[in-house]
Parts: structure tokens; C-alpha cells; sequence
């Protein structure tokens, strides 16, 4: 049996969006900062504003983890966990399938897609990303 | 030397054996401890006024109270955030002494944390916890992140590929604490020194992380005893002064997974190194040794940098040739640490770093007038400063 995520009124647009095929992250809408994981507040501006984008669902290899013991609920073993800087530029934690535990790499190039577990859950999951996404999109000048 | 340091001491410690299965309840095991750590010092149940333990401990203060026959508290307080509390605790203790509020306050943490609740194991009620925290774990449980060596494997491969670490870096430590645990009788480990071929040749559990780089699980209890500088001169043992307690937490901090700041090491340590100086007007040049978390080989690196031994990336380098064990030029661990001795949530660490103070360990570094000591690495934390 898969782990049920806690779900409460600052998360329950992410999964909503799961259920549908979107990986939403959470904006400001007073100050458009970006943000994840969510919150009922922006940290940048202090606005009780909520909104959300949705990600294009491309990323980068940040860090990762192979998992090979214990054992995980609702998962055979062992499993690969990443760290993905999202191109929308908000990092989050995700498990990479189609992809040999060999072969990940930090820098590798990933692509969303939803696993639905059953009707309450639907989970974001990344594989490797097509050829076409394997160019990291500038980075913004900052001050 | 400004405001809590020098205000209070350690006076008494206290253990239960360490095993893998105790045999008794939590609750025993607890009262057990702070029984051995009153008689250590001269002091008895009536004397004590305070108790304070880990939000995690399952036995309360008022259930240790009333196994002691205390019959009032006047100060009780608990620490949130796992091993994150352990140094934590004796700061409270300091601090309320030092205000008044307390004369006689125990720390203690005690739990059969092999042979009932494995913290390795994956944690479906840390995912299902009805509180930020849970809320938090949202992020990571449900996609498969929710054992400690997998949270911390995370920031390792990061760490390695940051600053070319290697496996065998991280092993160095496993390789000195067990080097240390060999010659300690009330270690789980002792007369079992391993090599870093066996650390190499060990599974893997969260690659980049092998066996030998996770600590162990383990059942048992460790208690201490806090008084005012003042009445530790006249108690049994030698006093362990508080010279500095802090706590840290850092920015965008989550408990185990703050992995969306810039830097995912573990900067909530670096806040208590800054606070522990600034306290003692001591600087790491001064430490002749070092009791640092070890739950995992990797975070005892991260903390040689944050606390200021070494550069940023340096910790390589550091702890290679032998230079954490003991005649090395900053032996960390020298009860064997949770690799070695055993896990009982830093609290151990704690009673080494007294020992050394008192010149009882059995691996005594000459001249250990300050020990640092720190409590669980990556999350929000705490440390020590005990000097003679």
C-alpha cells in the first residue's frame, strides 16, 4: 500500500492538480514569487495571497538517492529518488522510473508524468526527458 | 564569557547497559538512568526540582516523577525535532537554573529503539502526523523518501559532487569511531574495529550511503544532572561548567528534509558553532577533541566545516590519516559514538563529553579542558560547550 500524503488547506491545490495531469506550484499573488513546498503565506512579500502556476514538468537532477534498504511501502526495490530543480526555477522531491540506477546522474534532464496509485491519489513521477528538453534553459542574470 | 556561560555544570551522569533489547519498558529504562546519574553525584530524588527530555521521549516528566518519588516540579520542558534535541536539553536545564526557576534539573532520554520503534525503518506515522510536520513530509514520504539514510544520502551526493568527497571520506569516520568503541567496554562495538575496506566492502542502504555509514539502533537510557556552578563544588565529581548551550534552526528549515534552500548542507549548525563562540570566547583552536552527531558518516563532515575546523569542502582532507582518532589532532567520538557505542539520540555524546572533563574516559585525551559536543545533524539543532 502506497503512503497517503497529510493534505490540508495550504497543499490541497497540488493534489487536486495531480488528479488532473498538473504539477502546480504555488505563486503570490501580489508579488508573483514563485514557491515550493506551499504555504499560506509568500516569505518574500508577506501577502496571505495564494495562486499557483503550472510547471511545464521539466527539470534537472539536483541530487539524488538509490534506495535499496529498508523496505518502502507500495514500492519494489530499489528505487530511485531525485532532487529536481524545476526549469520554473522551484526544486522538489520525486521518484524517477525508466531509468537504471546506473545511469542517474546530477545534471541529467527530467520530464514529469502522473502515476495514479487510486482514486484519491494520483503521484508525480519523472523519467528521463525527451531529447528535445536536454538543454537547461538560461539561468537569469540576478544582481 | 557572557550571560548562561559558566552558570551551571553537569554534575551527574547516568546509563543503562546499551543492547538491542532491553527487556523493560521505556519508562524503566528512563528512570533507571536518572537513578545511576543521582547516585553518580550525591544527590537523591528529593533534591530534584526539574526534568526535561525530547518531545519524542514517550515517557513524560511526570511519569519519571512519579516512578522517582519526586514529589514536586517546579520546571519541565521537552525539544522537539528527534536527536536535534539532545544538547538542547542540558540548555534548558542551564537556563533555568540560572534564572532561579529550577535548582536541580535531570535531562534524560531513554527508549528500546531496536527491539519496538526502529527509527531506520520507514516511518508511516512521521508521514501521518497530524501537524506541520506531517504536512511537511508530504513532499517526500509518499514518493518513496521517508527512511534517515535516504533524507541524509540526498545531501551527501550533493556534498560529494559539490566538493569531490568520496565514499572512503565519509568511511574515515565510521573507521575512528569504532577504532574508539573497540577499547570501550560499555560499547555495543566493543573489541570491534573495523577498516575502510570493510566500510567499503559493507552494503549499500541509500547509495551513496553504505551500512557502515549508518549508526545503529539501539535500546537504553542516558540522564543528567544539572545544578548552579556554585553547588556543583560541593557534589561528588568533578563539574563539567556549561560554558556554552545553543540551539539552531536555519532558513526555509524543514526536520529532516531542507533540501529547498540554496545550500542543502546544514547551515541550522553553523547558527549554533556562531552561538557557541560568541558564549565561551572560545574558537575552535581551542577544542582539543569533539563529540559530533554521528548518526551518519556524512554530517560529521558538514559539521567540521559549519562549526569552523575547516573550510568549506576542506573536511576531506581533515579527517584523513588518522586525524579524529585518538593522538590525532582532533579526536572526535571517543566513546565510539553512535556507530560504536550506541544510539541513544546524542544524549550519550553528552555523558562522554562530561567523562572526558572528569579524565575518566577510557580513551582520555590529555588536557581536555572544553569539549564540544553537538546533537542531531540536519535537523534543527543543538550544542555544547563543557569545559573543566
Amino acid at each position: 500500500m502506497s503512503v497517503r500524503p497529510m493534505i490540508g488547506r495550504d497543499s490541497r491545490f497540488f493534489w487536486d492538480g495531480t488528479a488532473v495531469g498538473e504539477l502546480r506550484v504555488q505563486s503570490c499573488n501580489a508579488c508573483g514569487e514563485l514557491r515550493f513546498p506551499p504555504g499560506p503565506a509568500c516569505p518574500d512579500c508577506g501577502a496571505l495571497d495564494r495562486g499557483h502556476v503550472v510547471s511545464a514538468g521539466v527539470g534537472t537532477v539536483f541530487s539524488y538517492v538509490i534506495h535499496r534498504h529498508p523496505p518502502v511501502p507500495g514500492k519494489v526495490l530499489p528505487i530511485v529518488l531525485a532532487l529536481i530543480d524545476l526549469d520554473e526555477g522551484v526544486r522538489m522531491v520525486g521518484e524517477v522510473t525508466d531509468v537504471h540506477p546506473d545511469e542517474i546522474a546530477i545534471g541529467q534532464r527530467l520530464q514529469v508524468d502522473f502515476h495514479r496509485v487510486d482514486d484519491d491519489l494520483t503521484l508525480p513521477i519523472w523519467r528521463p526527458a525527451p531529447q528535445e528538453l536536454a538543454q537547461e534553459p538560461a539561468q537569469e542574470e540576478t544582481a | 564569557m557572557t550571560g548562561l556561560s559558566g552558570k551551571a555544570a553537569i554534575v551527574g551522569i547516568g546509563a543503562t547497559e546499551f543492547s538491542k533489547e532491553s527487556g523493560r519498558s521505556e519508562l524503566q529504562l528512563s528512570v533507571e538512568a536518572v537513578q545511576h546519574a543521582l547516585v553518580d553525584c550525591g544527590l537523591t530524588a528529593a533534591d530534584v526540582d526539574g526534568l526535561t527530555t525530547f518531545t519524542m521521549d514517550t515517557s513524560s516528566e511526570i511519569a519519571v516523577a512519579r516512578e522517582l518519588g519526586i514529589k514536586e516540579l517546579r520546571f519541565f520542558s521537552r525539544i522537539n525535532y528527534g536527536g536535534g534535541a539532545a544538547c538542547a536539553t542540558v540548555q534548558q536545564a542551564a537556563m533555568a537554573i540560572a534564572t532561579g526557576v529550577a535548582d536541580v534539573v535531570v535531562c534524560y532520554r531513554g527508549f528500546n529503539e531496536r527491539s519496538e520503534s526502529r527509527f531506520g525503518q520507514f516511518s508511516l506515522a512521521a508521514a501521518t502526523q497530524v501537524n506541520t510536520n506531517g504536512l511537511d513530509n508530504a513532499w517526500t514520504y509518499p514518493m518513496g523518501l521517508g527512511t534517515p539514510a535516504a533524507t541524509v544520502a540526498m545531501q551527501a551526493r550533493r556534498y560529494m559532487h559539490e566538493y569531490g568527497a568520496t565514499s572512503a571520506d565519509f568511511g574515515a569516520v565510521a573507521v575512528a569511531d569504532r577504532r574508539h568503541a573497540a577499547t570501550n567496554p560499555e560499547a555495543f562495538f566493543y573489541g570491534k574495529p573495523i577498516t575502510i575496506e570493510d566500510h567499503q566492502a559493507s552494503r549499500m542502504i541509500a547509495d551513496p550511503l553504505h551500512l557502515l555509514d549508518c549508526c545503529q539502533e539501539s535500546d537504553g537510557a542516558v540522564a543528567l544532572v544539572v545544578v548552579s556552578a556554585e553547588r556543583a563544588r560541593d557534589l561528588a565529581q568533578a563539574p563539567a561548567y556549561v560554558a556554552a548551550a545553543a540551539q539552531g534552526s536555519g532558513a526555509d528549515q524543514f526536520v529532516m528534509t531542507s533540501y529547498y534552500r540554496d545550500d542543502i548542507g546544514i547551515p541550522e549548525m553553523g547558527v549554533v558553532g556562531r552561538e557557541l563562540w560568541r558564549q565561551s570566547g572560545l574558537r575552535p583552536d581551542d577544542m582539543p577533541m569533539a563529540i559530533l552527531y554521528d548518526h551518519f558518516t556524512p554530517y560529521v563532515l558538514m559539521q567540521l566545516e559549519e562549526l569552523g575546523f575547516c573550510g568549506r569542502g576542506e573536511a576531506p582532507g581533515f579527517v584523513a590519516d588518522g586525524a579524529i582518532e585518538i593522538g590525532g589532532r582532533l579526536p572526535l567520538n571517543t566513546h565510539g559514538g553512535q556507530l560504536g557505542e550506541a544510539y541513544i539520540h546524542g544524549m550519550n555524546g553528552i555523558a562522554e563529553g562530561v567523562r572526558q572533563i572528569r579524565g575518566t574516559s577510557v580513551n582520555p585525551v590529555p588536557d581536555a579542558a572544553h569539549v564540544l559536543v553537538t546533537a542531531g545533524t540536519g535537523v534543527p539543532t543543538s550544542g555544547l560547550i563543557l569545559s573543566a
